[in-house]
C-alpha cells in the first residue's frame, strides 16, 4: 500500500515542472503543455484522497470531469493558438501585442 | 516490490517532465509528454483508479496529443526559422527567475504534503479504522457509474453542457470567414 505522501509528493513535482514551463517557454504549444501537466498533478492529487472516499467516490469522478474539461480547453486553446499564428505569423506570446477590434 | 514500481513510474513522469521543459525541439518534447501521461496513467493504477487511468489513456493519448502534434505541424514554420536564425534569448523570462518560482513553490508544495502525512486529515483517519478505503477487488467502474447517476448527476449535466459549448466554440473559431 503506497501512502498519500508518495502521491503528494509527485504531483507537486510535475506541478513545479508545469509551471516552470509556463513561465519560461517562447512556445504557446509547450506553454499549453505546461498546463496539461500542472491539470495532471492535480489530477494525481484527486485520485490519491480518493482511495479513502468509498462512499462517494468523489476524487475519482471530479478526476474524470478534470480530464474532460481539459480535452475541451486544448481543443478551444489550439483553435486560438491557429488563429493567432494566421494573424500574427508567430506563436510566441511575447510577440501577440495587441487586440484586434 | 509495490513501492519499487511506483517509484518506477514516478521517476519515469518526473525524469521525462523535466526533460521535455528543457528541450528545444518541440517535436521531441510533445513526445516526451506521451511518456509522462502513459506513467501517471500508471500511478492512477496504484491509487487503485483503474478507470480514469483508462479514461486517461483514451482522452489524452488519444486526442489530446494528436491535437497538440497537428497543432505543432500547422505552426512550426516560425520555429523553423528561429532554429536557423539560432536565436541567442530562447527563454521569456530569464531562467533563472521561472526556475526560482517553480522551485520555491515546489518547497512549499512538499512542506504542505509533509504536513499532511504527519497528522493526517480525521476524514481519512476515521475511513481507515472503520475500513471502508477501497480495497484492490473492489468493482470501481460499477461504483463510479452509481454515484454520476445519482450523487453526481448536476456537475456532470453542467459539464456536458460545457463540453458542447467547447465544441461549438472550437469549430467557430477556426472556420473560414467568407467576407472580411
Amino acid at each position: 500500500m503506497i501512502t498519500l505522501t508518495h502521491f503528494l509528493v509527485v504531483g507537486a513535482c510535475l506541478f513545479s515542472i508545469g509551471l516552470y514551463a509556463v513561465l519560461a517557454r517562447r512556445n504557446a504549444i509547450l506553454v499549453l503543455v505546461g498546463i496539461e501537466l500542472m491539470i495532471n498533478a492535480a489530477i494525481v492529487n484527486l485520485v490519491a484522497f480518493s482511495r479513502y472516499d468509498k462512499a462517494f467516490y468523489g476524487g475519482q469522478v471530479f478526476a474524470l470531469f478534470a480530464i474532460v474539461l481539459a480535452a475541451a480547453a486544448v481543443a478551444v486553446a489550439l483553435a486560438i493558438i491557429l488563429n493567432v499564428y494566421k494573424f500574427y505569423k508567430s506563436v510566441n506570446p511575447e510577440d501577440i501585442r495587441n487586440l484586434k477590434d | 516490490m509495490e513501492t519499487l514500481v511506483f517509484y518506477g513510474f514516478a521517476a519515469m513522469a518526473i525524469g521525462s517532465a523535466i526533460l521535455l521543459v528543457s528541450m528545444r525541439n518541440i517535436a521531441r518534447a510533445l513526445f516526451l509528454f506521451f511518456i509522462v501521461l502513459f506513467s501517471v496513467a500508471g500511478l492512477y493504477v496504484f491509487a487503485l483508479a483503474d478507470f480514469i487511468a483508462i479514461t486517461q489513456l483514451l482522452i489524452y493519448v488519444g486526442g489530446v496529443l494528436v491535437l497538440l502534434l497537428f497543432a505543432f505541424m500547422l505552426s512550426n514554420k516560425e520555429l523553423l526559422n528561429q532554429l536557423q536564425r539560432g536565436v541567442s534569448h530562447f527563454f521569456a523570462m530569464p531562467v533563472w527567475q521561472a526556475l526560482l518560482i517553480a522551485v520555491s513553490f515546489l518547497a512549499i508544495l512538499i512542506h504542505t504534503a509533509i504536513q499532511v502525512g504527519a497528522d493526517e486529515p480525521a476524514w481519512i483517519t476515521a475511513s481507515k479504522t472503520a475500513g471502508t478505503t477501497i480495497q484492490p477487488g473492489d468493482n470501481t467502474v460499477q461504483h463510479i457509474g452509481v454515484q454520476v447517476m445519482t450523487q453526481y448527476l448536476l456537475p456532470f449535466e453542467v459539464v456536458s453542457i460545457l463540453l458542447m459549448m467547447a465544441l461549438i466554440g472550437a469549430a467557430h473559431l477556426t472556420r473560414k470567414e467568407e467576407t472580411p
